[in-house]
């Protein structure tokens, strides 16, 4: 019986071109245009910098050199549109930053190669300029700190004499023999200086960044989006299927049904799995499309795939039963379910990623059920989770799915006898 | 012979609504009873209860000599219903909703191969097996909705207005299905507010109104217990006729109008004459007259005071 339902359920679904194109095509839409837009590259974007260089000298060219090695910042030389022969004037430099065609500009004034360079500000080097726009209050902070690390490792000689000079005043002075043998020393740097260039590695404290979570995956992010996208198009397909079976309800099929030898349970456990069998089909040709247009690491995970994919199919078929076996009409039904999907989705992390927000909300989030599915999902494809370590998912996803099936079986007693 | 289902003082409340209020009804077996009713009569309640889609207040509710409990599917199967609505599936073909139904039935392998054919054989719908249902016409829905309901051959049928909003032609082989089954021993209950089709069908006809089985009985006998084998005269007035007058003529069985009048009389020969007298003395003139021999529309007026299709 259970599987005459599930039959008829596919029956009906392969007649639906409709239904057909919401279930598998249109998710895969969605989730390629997300790939698309952000599973590019996982770098936060370059900061431009607009470069007035009114000094010229070796000093200024070998800073902003150095600067332009940052991975952080993109120095720009001349405005839109100018040839690289037209560089940016203090004018042309502001006149782009009022425009917000570029978010920051530096100004390197004349005589800063000439000038001495002193740690506590001594010295009658003039200032670095930086014309920001207020609306973007990360760039001028962000070029300002990477000014003064490029300041130490660009000129490391001139940092040297600086300091010695500090030294000579604070400690007493120093005798000849240390004099010339700093002098040395500091001549030497500077001929390795200019025979490595301006990109000297050397720097106060060595700090090396390594990417722990998918430092050796091709496009991680997709995963997340293929996760996302999937779970919030399974809310919408169960909930669809949901809506057929109060179609069956109006249309009086469903009292046919119940007068022959099949009960509401036998009933509605054929409708979940078949809504069950439905979502994993679809997750799994999100993923293998991933897999194949935006090289997200499918095979390599498939046992914790379909560990997740079934747990999370039948927690979600479960709630588009309760959203079914809540609802009067089919009009009631996609009104409520839309504006259900839509908020656990958003608090879930279909459309914005949970890691990213706030702690409390993050907390909060984790009474929606979807928030426990797309855990589940990132633990497979981007912390390498063994199957035991989704444990906890698969738990609250099947306790979820367990009692919003009987909740919507205590629900659907009114559909049983008048 | 054993009747094949008996009906006991069946109560059923919707709120205050007494939708049946002690039915008791007998099917005979291989007959078919027509419950005739208008709208709201409590027919297709009665129905229902009987498959097992409304629970009853009070009352039994026998098949074979078996009562009928709530969850009682084996016994339920010997019944095959008909719904008043399409209760079949428009995108699946004719035959996968016949599959389909069949398989709920417990149905399977050959035996369901054949019961598909018998159906798609009887039902006239052989060379459309294979056409999505939302294709096919109104008629041939109706034919498909009471193969669906029988597939599994079941004792006793019960259909509920299966003609309702079906042109003659396909009412015709709609009739055509019910005698051939009948003719292969299936008892049925055939609901309907159709005057014609209840005599023309029906071994037996119950008329129920609000919820109460008001008379039972082959079409003549239930003639002769009301209106008996006289005519029926209907006439339309010109003017109003007087309180007193009307008030006169309801004592001698009359149902009157403010303008019309309706009696049954013995004899047109010796009745018609002293009537249409008594009109004109009373300055009421004749606008249009009819008479009609005795037909369930008059059993039924005289029994409720009501048109069926009010």
């Amino acid at each position: 019986m259970i599987i005459n339902v599930i039959r008829t359920a596919l029956l009906n679904f392969r007649s639906d071109r409709g239904a057909i194109l919401l279930t598998f095509i249109l998710p895969m839409v969605f989730f390629s245009i997300f790939a698309f837009i952000f599973g590019g590259t996982r770098n936060t974007s370059k900061v431009k910098v607009a470069v007035v260089d009114l000094d010229q000298s070796q000093q200024s060219k070998r800073f902003l050199e150095a600067l332009d090695a940052e991975g952080s910042l993109e120095l720009v030389m001349s405005a839109k549109g100018a040839t690289e022969d037209n560089p940016f004037t203090l004018d042309t430099a502001t006149a782009a930053v009022r425009a917000g065609d570029e978010p920051v500009a530096l100004v390197v004034p004349e005589g800063f190669g000439s000038t001495q360079f002193e740690f506590d500000g001594s010295g009658n080097r003039p200032t670095l300029h930086v014309l920001s726009d207020s609306s973007d209050l990360v760039a001028p902070q962000i070029l300002q700190g990477l000014i003064q690390k490029v300041f130490l490792t660009s000129t490391p000689s001139e940092a040297a004499r600086a300091g010695v000079k500090l030294f000579r005043q604070w400690a007493g002075g120093l005798s000849p023999k240390q004099e010339t043998s700093i002098e040395a020393n500091v001549q030497l740097l500077e001929q390795m200086q200019s025979l490595s260039g301006s990109r000297s590695q050397s720097s106060p404290v060595s700090v090396d960044i390594r990417d722990v979570v998918g430092e050796k995956k091709h496009n991680p992010v997709v995963a997340f989006y293929a996760a996302g996208i999937g779970v919030m198009f399974l809310l919408f397909t169960s909930a669809a299927a949901g809506g057929a079976l109060l179609e069956e309800v109006e249309s009086g099929t469903l009292d046919r049904i119940l007068s022959s030898r099949i009960s509401m349970t036998s009933l509605l456990v054929g409708k979940l799995l078949y809504l069950a069998l439905v979502g994993v089909f679809q997750l799994t040709l999100m993923f293998v499309w991933g897999a194949v247009a935006f090289k997200l690491e499918l095979w390599s995970h498939l046992p914790g795939f379909f560990l997740m994919a079934i747990a999370t199919s039948l927690a979600v078929s479960s709630f588009g039963l309760l959203l079914a076996s809540v609802c009067r009409t089919r009009a009631q039904l996609s009104a409520f379910s839309t504006l259900v999907i839509l908020i656990i989705s958003a608090f879930g992390g279909s459309m914005f990623p949970r890691f990213l927000m706030p702690e409390s909300v993050k907390r909060v989030s984790l009474i929606f059920f979807n928030s426990w599915a797309l855990d589940g999902f990132l633990k497979v494809f981007w912390r390498e989770s063994p199957l035991s370590g989704l444990a906890p998912e698969v738990t609250v996803l099947l306790g979820c799915s367990l009692f919003f099936f009987i909740v919507a079986r205590r629900m659907a007693t009114r559909w049983e006898l008048q | 012979m054993e009747s094949p289902l008996v009906v006991e003082e069946l109560r059923k409340k919707f709120g205050e609504v007494a939708a049946l209020d002690g039915v008791s009804v007998t099917l005979r077996a291989g007959e078919i009873l027509g419950l005739l009713g208008p709208n709201g009569a409590g027919k297709t309640t009665l129905v229902r209860a009987i498959v097992g889609r409304v629970r009853p207040d009070s009352g039994n509710i026998s098949i074979d000599g078996s009562p009928l409990l709530p969850g009682h599917s084996a016994l339920r199967s010997t019944l095959g219903w008909v719904p008043q609505e399409l209760a079949i599936y428009p995108l699946l073909s004719v035959e996968d909703n016949l599959r389909t139904f069949g398989r709920y039935q417990n149905l399977e392998g050959e035996e369901l191969g054949r019961a598909v054919d018998r159906a798609l054989g009887w039902s006239g719908l052989a060379d459309r097996r294979g056409h999505r249902t939302e294709t096919l016409s109104g008629g041939m829905k109706r034919r498909l909705n009471m193969a669906v309901g029988v597939i599994h051959g079941p004792k006793i049928a019960l259909m509920d207005e299966p003609t309702v909003g079906v042109d003659p032609q396909s009412r015709e082989k709609i009739y055509e299905m019910i005698r051939s089954m009948n003719e292969a021993g299936t008892a049925l209950i055939y609901t309907t507010h159709y005057m014609e089709e209840a005599e023309r069908l029906c071994d037996r006809i119950a008329v129920l109104d609000h919820g109460r089985i008001i008379a039972e009985g082959t079409c003549d006998e239930l003639v002769l217990a009301t209106v008996g084998p006289g005519r029926m005269v209907a006439i339309e007035l010109d003017e109003d006729i007087p309180p007193v007058l009307q008030e006169l003529w309801r004592s001698r069985g009359a149902v009157v109008d403010q303008r019309s009048l309706r009696l049954k009389i013995t004899s047109p020969r010796t009745d018609l004459q002293p009537l249409f007298r008594e009109l004109d003395e009373q300055k009421l003139t004749v606008r249009d007259f009819a008479l009609t021999g005795p037909t369930l529309e008059s059993v039924f007026l005289f029994l409720t005071g009501r048109e069926l299709r009010e």
